[in-house]
């Protein structure tokens, strides 16, 4: 066995394949691994012409085994479909039927690509693995803690994502273009002569086409025999007039404006869904704004937890502009406050909190 | 890195005397067999001592050898070609849960025309009763398809007697036989079946070459529709090339079939006492029945087999789990699970097929190169460590 393999994480796109290439670059033992997540197949009702959202899709296999093979580097594709329907895809319907909006991204980083992707590299006799997200890694020289910084490029750094990830995560793991632009990964797939430089970015939900988690979870329904309807329920408006009814709580989240079904004179906005009396409720968009909020599952970089309140700017949603706060322990732990210095626009259950001093992350948590 | 191929079930390299039959015919015998002239003529030559040298490994009359593309056509021309032909007004067909999806898929091809199949279940042995068969049949019963070794197992099926219960039904009798002939020895007249599969990239002639026994008297439909070529059977312009090495394969298979069944055999069962030895919690698929010499299945507890696969890959050990899926990524063994292993254990389990070129010493560097991995996957898996 060749010693210090690096297992690289392939999709097939542009980040992952520079990876690889960076790294063979550097003379390292590199082995590309690329993650069958999904079933293109499956829900062929959703699959359209133009669908967007093409997780491992056969095109993209393609591309990461061109890739592999122009950088000469052994490559395998290794089915993970159940592992991710039953820690990615399940839970996601779950969160949207309970009311909250959740992020499959975070999900699928903290349960498959740190996790299960860590353990399938354990199996083929790689030390670390190497992924194409755009953030950096440091080791604290006082306390010997793995700490999580922004990628160097603002438009694409990756951190809100990651905000889950463990010590021993970290400690094993590259992310080699943090310190690049996305221009910069271009130039270099071109200057690698690598078959994907040209390829656009993915978007969105990469297992949900064209972004419609409404109709997903509705295939999805169709597909294990469950019926919709269970779903259905009112529209009710702040004062708790009913003002409709919708066709289920799964096409709703917090600050949505499109899709209620009602006409009123001014613009009315998701305040909030209930999941258990299947109500979605609507308001103005002022009635949307919160300047306190409670996350749960907090995971911390710096620190193993928090003992008394930090300032930090705080980011509610991967686009948000990180808004400055305070945020403080609760008696629980792993639960924490936050309290904005300016109110915040559409804070959503089932979205995470992450907190920045700077370019540091400091940690991040569910929202509640 | 030293490489050692243990997947011949996969497919084979192509062997030295069939390079030296092959080469010199594709620049020498151009000629269109169908044609009239000398070229022709020369290809046609060659063409039937390919169909005598392929029937002779089957003991088979060589006008009742047709050639086509290799397992898959084959095995599509018999069962689309003989259930089509049927006159009957229902038809039904009883094949196993353990076949090759060149069979399985055909199959289910037929059920979406209306015909109803019986998919009979093997037991843990890996291998049909052929009481189950009988208890399949019915009155409309047109064709029973029944593999003669299964690729994953190695697993010989009772084709013989299976074949003696169709006849006595008034169905017709089709067998994959890819991964028997050339690995035991293979008599259709003895066996009693009406239509019989062979390829040739499964006995060291290159890939694009196979054949379907066809016995006198059976009738079929074409499933491809052209010219004249192969009695009617099979249009295309004939591939002589790729027949003429099929011949030369089983030509040198025919004459080296019991040493090569004892040498390799012999290869098989150290390979296997060998991992047993070094590897707790590991058995044998299969193990006790009737198999082909060549092949192990081997189930390691609490071991992901895609990920052995691998690691022996970077070791430089060429083995396999599962069926590939479209992508490249390894889906569970249909056949393991229909011989009652739950879809872990299936994952587990991993296929070592070996050939001509395997020797002692290829062996025991597996059998180290399988007992570090395990005891290094072993080690994340908590209840085995």
């Amino acid at each position: 066995m060749p010693e210090k393999i690096t297992a690289v994480a392939m999709s097939g796109g542009v980040d992952s394949s520079v990876v690889a290439g960076l790294l063979r670059r550097r003379g390292e033992n590199v082995v590309g691994l690329t993650m069958q997540l999904w079933n293109q197949r499956r829900l062929p009702e959703l699959a359209g012409e133009n669908a967007t959202g093409r997780c491992c899709s056969l095109d993209d296999v393609y591309d990461a085994r061109h890739v592999a093979e122009t950088l000469g580097i052994p490559y395998y594709v290794v089915n993970f479909e159940e592992r991710f329907e039953e820690q990615v895809v399940r839970p996601f319907i779950d969160d949207y039927l309970a009311g909250r909006t959740p992020i499959p991204c975070t999900l699928c980083n903290n349960h498959i690509k740190f996790d299960q992707f860590l353990e399938l590299a354990d199996s083929v006799g790689a030390e670390k693995i190497a992924t194409g997200h755009y953030a950096r890694v440091s080791q604290d020289e006082k306390s010997g803690r793995y700490l999580l910084w922004c990628g160097a490029d603002d438009a694409k750094d990756q951190t809100y994502f990651l905000f889950g990830l463990s010590q021993a995560q970290l400690a094993r793991t590259l992310f080699p273009l943090g310190g690049y632009t996305k221009d910069q990964v271009r130039g270099m797939a071109e200057e690698m002569s690598l078959p994907v430089a040209r390829k656009g970015d993915s978007q969105e939900i990469c297992f949900v086409p064209n972004g419609d988690y409404g109709a997903f979870i509705e295939a999805f329904f169709r597909e294990q025999g469950i019926p919709s309807r269970q779903t259905r329920g009112e529209v009710v408006g702040t004062d708790g007039r009913v003002l409709g009814e919708h066709a289920g709580v799964h096409h709703f989240t917090v600050g949505q404006r499109r899709g209620l079904g009602v006409a009123a004179g001014e613009p009315l906005y998701v305040i909030a869904t209930v999941p258990a009396t299947q109500r979605v409720i609507i308001g103005r968009s002022e009635e949307l704004f919160r300047d306190t909020l409670s996350a749960r599952e907090v995971n911390w970089f710096p620190w193993a937890s928090l003992s008394e309140p930090v300032r930090a700017r705080v980011k509610i949603r991967n686009k948000h502009a990180a808004a400055p706060a305070m945020v403080s322990p609760t008696g629980e732990p792993a639960r924490i406050e936050v309290r904005f210095d300016e109110p915040q626009r559409a804070v959503t259950p089932g979205q995470a909190a992450v907190f920045y001093d700077g370019d540091l992350v400091l940690g991040g948590g569910w929202i509640e | 890195m030293d490489r050692f191929y243990f997947d011949h079930n996969a497919t084979t390299p192509v062997s030295a005397e069939v390079l030296e039959a092959l080469v010199p015919l594709l620049g020498e015998v151009y000629g269109n067999a169908s044609s009239i002239h000398h070229f022709g003529q020369v290809a046609k030559q060659r063409l039937e001592t390919a169909r005598r040298q392929t029937a002779a490994l089957i003991h088979a009359r060589p006008r009742e050898v047709v050639f086509v593309s290799g397992g898959t056509e084959a095995d599509n021309l018999a069962i689309l070609g003989a259930v089509r032909r049927s006159p009957k007004p229902r038809k039904h067909v009883v094949t196993t849960a353990i076949e090759h999806p060149a069979v399985l898929n055909t199959c289910g091809q037929l059920e979406r025309e209306g015909v109803e199949v019986t998919y009979v279940r093997a037991g843990s042995s890996g291998v049909v009763d052929p009481d189950e068969v009988r208890r399949a049949l019915r009155p409309d019963t047109v064709l029973v398809s029944v593999m003669h070794a299964n690729n994953e197992l190695g697993t010989i099926q009772p084709v013989g007697e299976i074949a003696r219960i169709a006849r006595d039904a008034g169905a017709l009798m089709h067998s994959d036989g890819v991964q028997a002939a050339g690995k035991t020895p293979v008599d259709v007249a003895a066996l009693g079946v009406d239509l019989y599969s062979m390829s040739g990239h499964k006995i060291y002639a290159p890939k694009g070459a196979g054949s379907l026994y066809i016995r006198k008297g059976t009738a079929i439909e074409p499933v491809l529709f052209g010219g004249h070529h192969e009695r009617d059977r099979r249009p295309g312009t004939e591939n002589v090339p790729g027949a003429a090495a099929f011949g030369a394969a089983a030509e040198w298979i025919l004459a080296h079939l019991s040493d090569e069944a004892v040498r390799i055999g012999a290869l098989r069962d150290r390979l296997e006492q060998g991992i047993l030895a070094r590897v707790p919690h590991a058995h044998v698929n299969g193990a006790g029945s009737p198999r082909t010499p060549n092949t192990t299945n081997i189930r390691f507890d609490g071991i992901e087999g895609e990920a052995m696969v691998i690691a022996l890959d970077l070791m430089g050990f060429a083995v396999s789990s599962g069926a590939a899926c479209s992508s490249g990524a390894v889906e569970p063994s249909h056949v393991l699970t229909a011989i009652g292993l739950s879809a872990m254990d299936a994952k587990s389990s991993l296929r070592f097929s070996l050939g001509r070129s395997n020797t002692e010493e290829q062996v025991d560097a597996l059998i180290g190169a399988v007992a570090a991995s395990a005891a290094r996957l072993r080690k994340l898996s908590p209840a085995y460590a």
